[in-house]
Formats: C-alpha cells, structure tokens, sequence
C-alpha cells in the first residue's frame, strides 16, 4: 500500500510539474507572435474607456468575453449588433435605460465618455475569440439572413 | 476546548455568520429584480447588489476560515496562540475593510472586475491584514510542540491563499490580459489552494469525529491534494478557452480541468470512508453531518456540475450564461459554505461547554438549507438550459429569453426563502450556545 512518503511525494512532485508547465504555457500565449487580441491597437482611448468600464462596475450586470453577470447582454460584437449611435444613446442617457422592462443605471455620460466606451468595445470586437465570437448574443449580421 | 486562546476563533465565526445573513438580503434584492420588482434601483442596483453578495460570500468564507484555524493550530500545535490581542486587533481590522468595502459599493467606488471589486488602495489593507493574520499562525506553529499534516496542509492552504491575491492587483491596459490574470485569483483560490483548507479542516473533524488513526487520515490527505493541484493548475485553462488568447488552452485546460473532479471525489469517499472505519461514538452528529455532507455535496456541486460544463465543446455555448450560475452556488455552499459551518458545528460546544448537539433544531437547519440549495441550483439550472438555447442555439434576444426565464425565478425564491429559513435557524442554534468561556476548558469533549 501507499505510504504517507509516497503519498507526499506525489503531491509535491505533481504540483511542481503542473506549475512549470503552467507558467511556461502563460509565457507562450503571451508571446507576440501568439497575439490574438491586436495588442498594438489599444490606443489611450480604448484605455479610458477600459477605466471607465472599470470604474462604473459594468460587469456586475453585463458580460464581456463572456465574463460578468448574466442580468444584461453580452457585450461583446455589440456594435455589429446594435451600431454605434445605439450604444451611444444608451450611455448618454439621463434616465435609466429600459426598452424590455428591465433598468440600466442612467450613467448620463459624456459625449467624450460615450466615444471612449466606444473606442473600447471597438477594440473587444476584433480579438479572436477562437469561435466564440460566432455564438455569442444573437448578431445583426445572422438575423439579417 | 483545550486552549484559552481558541476562543477568538467565536468572534471570527459570529461575525461570519452576520455576513452570511447580509449576503443573503442582498442575493435577495437580485432574484427580485430580477422577476421586475427592482424597487431599490436607485440606491442598490442590480451590480451593486451582485458585487456586495458575492464579497460577503468571500468575506464570511475567509472569516470562517481563519476562525477555523485560530481553533484548529493551537490544538494540533499544542501550544496557545502567540498573540490574543493581534488576534483581535485583525478581527477588527478584517470587519472594518470589509464593511468599508461594502459601503464603498453602494457609492460607485469599486474596480469592476468580478469578484476582485476591492478598490486597490483598500487591496493593500487587506495584503496588511492576512500578513497579521499569517504571522500570528506561523509562529504558533512554528513554536509549536509538534507540527502535524493536517496543521500544515491547513497553513499552506492559507499562504497560498495570500500569495495568489497579488496576481489581481497588477494593473493592465489589455482586458484580456485582465481576465487572465484575474483567474489566477479566482480559479487558483477556489480550485486550488482553497481545497487544501478545506482538507485540511475536513481531516481535522475526521480525526476527532471519527478516532481513525491521525496517519491513515493524514496520507489520504496528502492524495488528495496532490489530485487538486495536479488537474486544478492546468485546469485554470477552462477560462482560457474563449478570452481571446491561443487555443493551446482548449485541449490544456480541457483535458486537466476534466480531471478536477477526481480530487472532489477523492474528498467525498475518504470522507465517507472514514466514517465507516471509525467507532460511530462522538456524540456530535451534527458536526458530522456537516463535515460529511460538505464532503459529499462538494463533489456533486464543484465535481459533476463543474464537469458538466468544462469541456470545450459545451462551454462554447454555456460560458457567461446561468448555468455558470447553477454551478457556482452549489460549488461555493458544498465546499467551503459547508465546510466552514462544520467546524463551526464542532468548535461551539467546545468554545461554550454547552452541548445542544442532539436537539431537532441542529437537523432541521442541516436539511432545510441542503434542500434549498439543492432547489436553487434546479432553478438557476432550468433557467440556464433555457437560456444557451433560446439565446445561443436559436439566436433570441437576450431580453426576450430573460422574459421567457423569469418564471424560473420565482422558483428560485421560494427554494432561496427555504434555504434561508435553514441558515435562520442554524443561527439561532449558534446564539442559543451562548458566549465561549473558560470554563470550558476543564470539560471532557
Ligand atoms: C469548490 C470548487 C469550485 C467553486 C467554488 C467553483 C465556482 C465557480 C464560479 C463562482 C464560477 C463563475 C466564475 C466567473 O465567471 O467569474 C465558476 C466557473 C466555472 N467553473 Fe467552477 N467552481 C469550482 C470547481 C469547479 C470544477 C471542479 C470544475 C470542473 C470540473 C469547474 C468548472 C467551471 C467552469 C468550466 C467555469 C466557467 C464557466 C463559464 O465559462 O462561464 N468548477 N466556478
Ligand atoms: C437567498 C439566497 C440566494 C439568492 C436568492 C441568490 C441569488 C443570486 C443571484 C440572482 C445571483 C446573480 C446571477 C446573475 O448574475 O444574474 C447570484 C450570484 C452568486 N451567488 Fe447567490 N444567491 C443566494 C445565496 C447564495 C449563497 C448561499 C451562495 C454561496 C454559497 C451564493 C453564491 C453566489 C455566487 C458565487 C454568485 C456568482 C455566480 C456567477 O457569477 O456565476 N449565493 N446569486
Ligand atoms: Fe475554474
């Protein structure tokens, strides 16, 4: 049977394993080459608009790359879905948002802040998704065929 | 009781459960808005209420814990606990963080990033805290008479714990990069180092519930956290899948987080095992309900619900809908929620020296909050099911599918309400112990 030597061999040799090929597998994908986010196109603008999805908590009720909360739609591609003026709306508005029943936070931004938002999701809709992209929320582009 | 100082472990778990209480109002608050009774969205809402319910969870956990190891390392050391005073002096300062925190949510000051919402400069007080927190523990082991597995296991778990909250504090301009390193908090914490504190409170109650030999128990210990960290390191690649990094991490995390259950598994029938090995005569069988049905309920919640979802393929259409949800309630009450409410069914008429561990009230919380819980997780499950078809196969608007869904949530209330009454009156067994006293000491466990 299994001594508790053996027992914590096992432990300590598999976790050392595992670790360093986690780590070498991190260093990989973030290798430049392995890109699939288009790094080089986060401008400062895509920026303040991450600090501002950040700041006001979006994700506690939307999700984006399907993280987040499942109280309103994914964000991610909302632009092919929605259009820009329809996202911009919707984040300069005064009053709570609510076309289906169910209330947004009347965030009232700015029209600089709004573009920044923009500018984000923007860069968020061209990251390959590895397939994720196709299935996520309902697309304009599918509904339309 | 055989240490004076295991007594700051009560104040660690009343305040748990005053957390517990508050996290659920606030899960409350979102499964009525949920059904378009959002009366209180102008002061609380729904992410407000989302990030409040889900770092209560982590808050009432980690106090849970730590109470757990203020009760569990003199004992297992044999040596009182180096600093009372420092013990209270974190108490304090861990209660007024995370009230702090909460308050900060309902004023727009948070960094929306799931379940890491703690704004960065309150992150440093936290680093500070658990610092205080790990000092005081390591010493104690450290001055110790003797330096068991199960103490260590436990204290590694804790470490680790730490360690891992530094990864969510880096700042990033990319939110992929972001959400990369945000898993390494979250999925590391709860399938990782988290399963170590967990084993090691499980191996703690099943050495005292159960008298089977502190060797058998402890190298089974050391099986199954060796199982954790062999599938659960390379398992964080499940959340690699669809963030927009290389594919490497379909066929990685697919294959090690399809093995995550095993330790879970592991878990249960070790736990169940050691039952049936033992001599059945502690007389706290509330405590071993909890200690084995954390066993138990974890492998249904955090094994099968988690499988059921972790392969590439299936996660394509169920990432980020409800039926993450339906998971994650029942991974986070079998394994952790459970846990802590063992030791703490186990610890209280030590603490106390009064023994109302045979009364009716003790099983009727037992069964009324698994039950539940149990009916939640059916809830948010149908709920979810529903949802990856109408939104994801059949390509609805995400409205239309809430609106289709919402019944499932009236569901989900009326099991939340049963489960509550479970934790009610698993609280008014807590009060009705009383306060810890010295006493204590001089009685037989
Ligand atoms: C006690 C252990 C566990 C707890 C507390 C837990 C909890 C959670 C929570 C809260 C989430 C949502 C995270 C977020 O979106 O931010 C999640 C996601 C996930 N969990 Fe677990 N989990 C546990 C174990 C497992 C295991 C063992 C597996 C696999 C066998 C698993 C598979 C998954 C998957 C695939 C997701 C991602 C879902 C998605 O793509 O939206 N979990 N878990
Ligand atoms: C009265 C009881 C409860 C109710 C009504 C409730 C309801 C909810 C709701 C509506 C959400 C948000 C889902 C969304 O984003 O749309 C949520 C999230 C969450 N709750 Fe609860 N909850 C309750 C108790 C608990 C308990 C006891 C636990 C832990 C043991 C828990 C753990 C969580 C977690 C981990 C999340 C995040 C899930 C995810 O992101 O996938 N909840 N809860
Ligand atoms: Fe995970």
């Amino acid at each position: 049977m299994l001594s508790k030597k053996q027992a914590r061999a096992f432990f300590l040799g598999g976790t050392l394993v595992t670790f360093l090929i986690f780590i070498g597998l991190t260093i990989y994908s973030f290798s430049k080459d392995q890109d699939q986010t288009n790094y080089g196109a986060i401008t400062e603008q895509v920026v303040r608009g991450k600090d501002l999805w950040e700041a006001n908590n979006c994700m506690g009720c939307h999700t984006i790359l399907g993280e987040g909360a499942y109280y309103a739609p994914e964000l991610t591609k909302v632009l092919d879905r929605r259009g820009p003026g329809y996202v911009k709306a919707v984040l300069m508005s005064p009053i709570p948002w609510e076309p289906n029943g169910r209330k947004m936070v009347a965030y009232n931004f700015s029209e600089d802040e709004a573009a920044d938002l923009i500018a984000f999701f923007d860069w968020i809709d061209d990251i390959d998704l590895n397939g994720f992209e196709t299935v996520v929320s309902p697309l304009a582009k599918d509904k339309k065929k | 009781m055989k240490y004076k100082s295991q007594k700051v472990a009560y104040w660690f778990f009343a305040l748990s459960m005053l957390l517990l209480v508050l996290q659920i109002v606030y899960g409350f608050i979102m499964g009525f808005a949920r059904i378009g009774m959002d009366g209180l969205h102008e002061f609380i809402p729904f992410n407000t209420a989302r990030a409040v319910h889900t770092n209560l969870l982590v808050v009432w956990l980690l106090s849970g814990f730590m109470g757990a190891a203020y009760y569990i390392i003199p004992e297992e050391a044999q040596k009182e606990l180096v600093s009372v005073k420092l013990a209270y002096v974190q108490l304090i300062s861990l209660a007024l963080v995370g009230v702090t925190a909460i308050i900060g949510y309902h004023f727009n000051w948070w960094e929306g990033r799931k379940f890491l919402e703690i704004p960065r400069q309150l992150d440093y007080l936290v680093v500070v805290n658990v610092l205080l927190f790990l000092g005081l523990i390591i010493a104690t082991l450290y001055k110790g008479k003797r330096k068991t597995t199960t103490a260590l296991v436990l204290t590694m778990g804790l470490l680790f714990a730490a360690l891992l909250y530094i990864p969510g504090m880096i700042p990033f301009d990319s939110q992929v990069s972001d959400s990369f390193f945000r898993w390494w908090v979250v999925h590391l914490w709860v399938e990782g180092v988290w399963e170590l504190i967990m084993g090691g409170i499980l191996s703690f109650l099943l050495i005292k519930l159960t008298g089977v030999d502190r060797e058998v128990i402890e190298k089974w210990l050391y099986v199954i956290v060796g199982l954790t960290f062999l599938s659960g390191i390379l398992g964080t690649g499940h959340h690699y899948y669809y963030i927009g990094v290389n594919k490497i991490w379909l066929i990685v995390g697919g294959i090690f987080s399809a093995l995550e259950p095993l330790a879970f598994l592991a878990m249960a029938l070790f736990a169940v095992n050691m039952y049936r090995k033992g001599e059945k005569k502690h007389p706290n069988k509330i405590a071993l309900f909890w200690t084995l049905g954390s066993a138990i309920v974890s492998f249904i919640g955090a094994g099968l619900l988690g499988f059921a979802h972790t392969l590439p393929q299936t996660n394509l259409y169920t990432h980020g809908t409800l039926v993450t949800a339906m998971h994650g309630h029942l991974a986070f009450w079998g394994a952790y929620a459970m846990i802590v409410l063992a030791i703490i069914s186990y610890a209280l008429p030590n603490l106390t020296g009064r023994k109302l561990y045979d009364g009716a009230r003790g099983r009727a919380a037992f069964w009324t909050s698994n039950i539940g819980m149990i009916g939640m997780t059916v809830a948010f499950g149908v709920a979810g099911v529903v949802q990856v078809y109408l939104e994801r196969k059949l390509k609805m608007d995400f409205m239309e599918v809430q609106n289709e869904i919402s019944i499932h949530f009236v569901v989900l209330i009326i099991c939340a309400s049963l489960f509550t009454a479970g934790i009610v009156l698993y609280i008014v067994d807590f009060i009705k112990y009383g306060r810890p006293t010295d006493e204590a000491l001089e009685i037989k466990e």
